[in-house]
């Protein structure tokens, strides 16, 4: 059985801090090396790995993880070199969730999806373009195995919907610090505080963790969001610098464990 | 049968037909309330007189329309019975795509947004966009393919005349999918102030709807001029279907005219057994692409194959999730066309009648005139087929050159 990323947020509460939950493609710069590159997330202090499905349209996504998706589709990366790449994250105990757009769950197969990621160990989906009303066949395939549902919720979303969703989800609500596709920004966005205020207020009887991301790339940004938020989620900053290590795998990876401790010590600040 | 529906129109959360099969709305939830304002936005004006005059009034004073419907008659004696064009060519800008626009960029006034993006792929809707924006005094964003912007230069200088700002998109395979792909993230981060004008009747509710209403006087008045012109219905109507905005414009008016045989013809490009085509009706699998579920050229995996045509408006790996409905009702046909068959189609239409149609809507007349022939021998000379001519050929001109040698020292 997988290890619910709410255990993970609820450890992290304990300590009197908040989760770091870092992303990376799956495939990215190969599989071998996506996994390599999951690990050091791991072993550097992140509480909760995101591990992206890479998709032709990914329409919430900047030219940073367009890119490193990109490279992983050329490369011929397949889902069910997502799923070894889950298996093997999972296997360090960390709770694993996969990131995707929803056509390639529905190709493959809702339930034959849901039933692959947990046999893999995976402990959910987050869904960036599929929300709780249009997700009835996630929902039901997702609960019957106990399986996290991440929705989102937007700077943008009424009250009404930000309830609704919030209702609908398990393991944690991913929370949009902007108005915008994911890349990393100089500072961080001032919708996030508001947005997790409003959040909070809807999960203050379920007690469901809030995690913020969008745009959070160095310590002392995670330490600001930590202050106010459950989890930091961090993803193009990991990717970019990979990206920016292409030629020298052994240095991209000291770099991203650095990256990784500079961002666990922010969560602990904040 | 989904209650809320008509038999062939959207519920309130978009699913045509039974819940959950055909639209709907595969969203970010950062865009979610901007969808939501737009369709309260756009049925307020729908509703209110004033809207609907304003639009009809730019239609006939600017856009030229009703466009006439034309008997081709050289052509009906070559197919043994009566072959009718609506000819959308014959509006301003050369295309039906000057109803869609107008109409939404009407609304964004309305709805005091100042700014509006589109995509584009072939340049046509962009031109149309572009258009619209300068006529209303807004800001105007066309995203377009990298592969389109060089292969389109000449959109893309109208477009910049026009007052437009062209961005060439490099992600993924650089076509009008990406295109799209890229107008979404302008607008996840603009949504306050920006209207996105998606150039056909695909995409999250209400664009499946919307763009359809914009459109669907193509139908209305070519009903409308055929029952006054001649006394009848026709026999069967057609038109080319990419997206499928001229299509669903047409078909709509004709939906419970149970005795109206309704075709769609898809590109069939290199055939259907090279993989090279963009028929998605045909050959595509269910999912989901750009907010709808409806067919989708896709993989094992879910990742989405680039379609191929000769034509660029045609050029699409999903399909508007209506057409996917009522194929699936058998309401409407759906037949590729290969580009060597529309090619023809265009050499012949331009020969017997004079009239040079856009690569897209020769499509339309290609499989049009496959059904006037069964037609003509089961019925006779009184039958009557309705085309929708849904663009003319000027843009094609440079693909008409090379593909019939038609250019200085061939």
């Amino acid at each position: 059985m997988s290890a619910s990323t709410g255990t993970a947020f609820a450890a992290a509460r304990a300590e009197g801090r908040a989760a770091l939950v870092g992303y990376l493609p799956a495939g990215f710069p190969d599989v071998e090396g996506g996994i390599a590159a999951l690990r050091v997330l791991v072993d550097s202090g992140c509480d909760v790995i995101e591990i992206g499905l890479p998709y032709s349209d990914p329409v919430m996504d900047g030219p940073t993880i367009q890119a490193a998706a990109q490279q992983a589709l050329d490369g011929g990366v397949r889902i069910r070199d997502v799923f070894r790449t889950v298996e093997a994250v999972a296997a360090t105990g960390t709770p694993t969730v996969v990131m995707t757009y929803w056509n390639p769950v529905e190709r493959y197969g809702v339930e034959r999806f849901a039933s692959d990621l947990a046999s893999a160990g995976g402990a959910g989906l987050i869904t960036p373009d599929l929300t709780p009303d249009y997700a009835p066949e996630w929902i039901a395939a997702a609960d019957s195995r106990g399986l996290d549902k991440v929705f989102l919720v937007s700077p943008s979303s009424t009250d009404e919907r930000i309830a609704m969703t919030t209702a609908a989800s398990r393991g944690f609500v991913y929370a949009t610090a902007v108005m915008g596709v994911t890349g990393a920004r100089a500072t961080t966005s001032d919708l996030a505080g508001p947005l997790v205020a409003r959040t909070k207020a809807a999960t203050a009887q379920s007690g469901l963790p809030v995690g913020v991301g969008l745009g959070v790339s160095t310590g002392d940004q995670a330490a600001e969001i930590a202050a106010y938020a459950d989890g930091v989620i961090v993803g193009s900053a990991f990717v970019r610098v990979l990206l920016d290590h292409a030629g020298d795998r052994a240095a991209g990876l000291a770099a991203l464990g650095g990256l990784t401790a500079e961002l666990a010590d922010g969560v602990r600040r904040g | 049968m989904n209650e809320d529906a008509s038999r062939f129109d959207a519920d309130d959360q978009g699913w045509f037909g039974e819940v959950g099969n055909f639209g709907g709305r595969f969203m970010p939830e950062a865009l979610i309330s901007a969808l939501d304002e737009l369709t309260l936005a756009w049925h307020e004006a729908m509703a209110d007189p004033a809207f609907v005059e304003e639009f009809e009034t730019v239609l006939r004073d600017y856009a030229g329309l009703p466009s006439p419907l034309y008997h081709a008659t050289r052509l009906s004696e070559r197919v043994g019975c009566r072959v009718l064009l609506k000819r959308e060519d014959l509006n301003h800008t050369g295309a039906h795509k000057i109803r869609n626009v107008l109409g939404q960029a009407l609304l964004t006034k309305r709805m005091g947004k100042k700014r509006v993006i589109a995509e584009t792929g072939a340049g046509q809707h962009g031109v149309a966009s572009a258009t619209a924006a300068a006529y209303f005094g807004l800001d105007c964003v066309v995203y377009m393919g990298a592969v389109d912007t060089r292969r389109q230069a000449l959109n893309v200088a109208r477009m910049r005349l026009l007052g437009a700002e062209v961005v060439p998109v490099e992600s993924g395979s650089a076509t009008l999918k990406d295109a799209i792909n890229e107008a979404l993230r302008d607008w996840v981060a603009s949504v306050d102030h920006t209207a996105y004008l998606f150039g056909t009747a695909a995409g999250p509710h209400p664009f499946p709807s919307m763009v359809r209403e914009f459109c669907r006087g193509i139908g209305d008045e070519a009903r409308a001029q055929c029952l006054d012109q001649y006394g009848v219905l026709p026999d069967a109507v057609a038109a080319c279907v990419g997206g499928g905005s001229n299509a669903i414009g047409l078909f709509t008016a004709f939906l419970d005219d149970a005795e109206v045989d309704i075709y769609g013809f898809e590109a069939g490009g290199e055939g259907f057994d090279t993989g090279r085509h963009a028929a998605t009706i045909f050959a595509g699998e269910r999912g989901v692409l750009h907010g709808a579920r409806t067919f989708v050229l896709q993989d094992e995996d879910g990742q989405t194959i680039e379609s191929h045509s000769i034509s660029a408006g045609l050029d699409y790996p999903g399909v508007g999730p209506q057409h996917a409905h009522l194929a699936h009702i058998g309401r409407a046909v759906y037949r590729p066309v290969t580009d060597a068959a529309a090619m023809d189609a265009l050499a012949l239409l331009s020969r017997t009648e004079g009239i040079i149609p856009a690569i897209e809507s020769a499509h339309a007349v290609a499989g049009a005139l496959g059904v006037a022939e069964e037609l003509a021998a089961t019925k006779g000379p009184e039958a009557t087929v309705l085309i929708n001519l849904s663009g003319r050929g000027d843009k094609d001109m440079g693909t008409v050159m090379e593909y019939f040698g038609l250019g200085d020292g061939q």
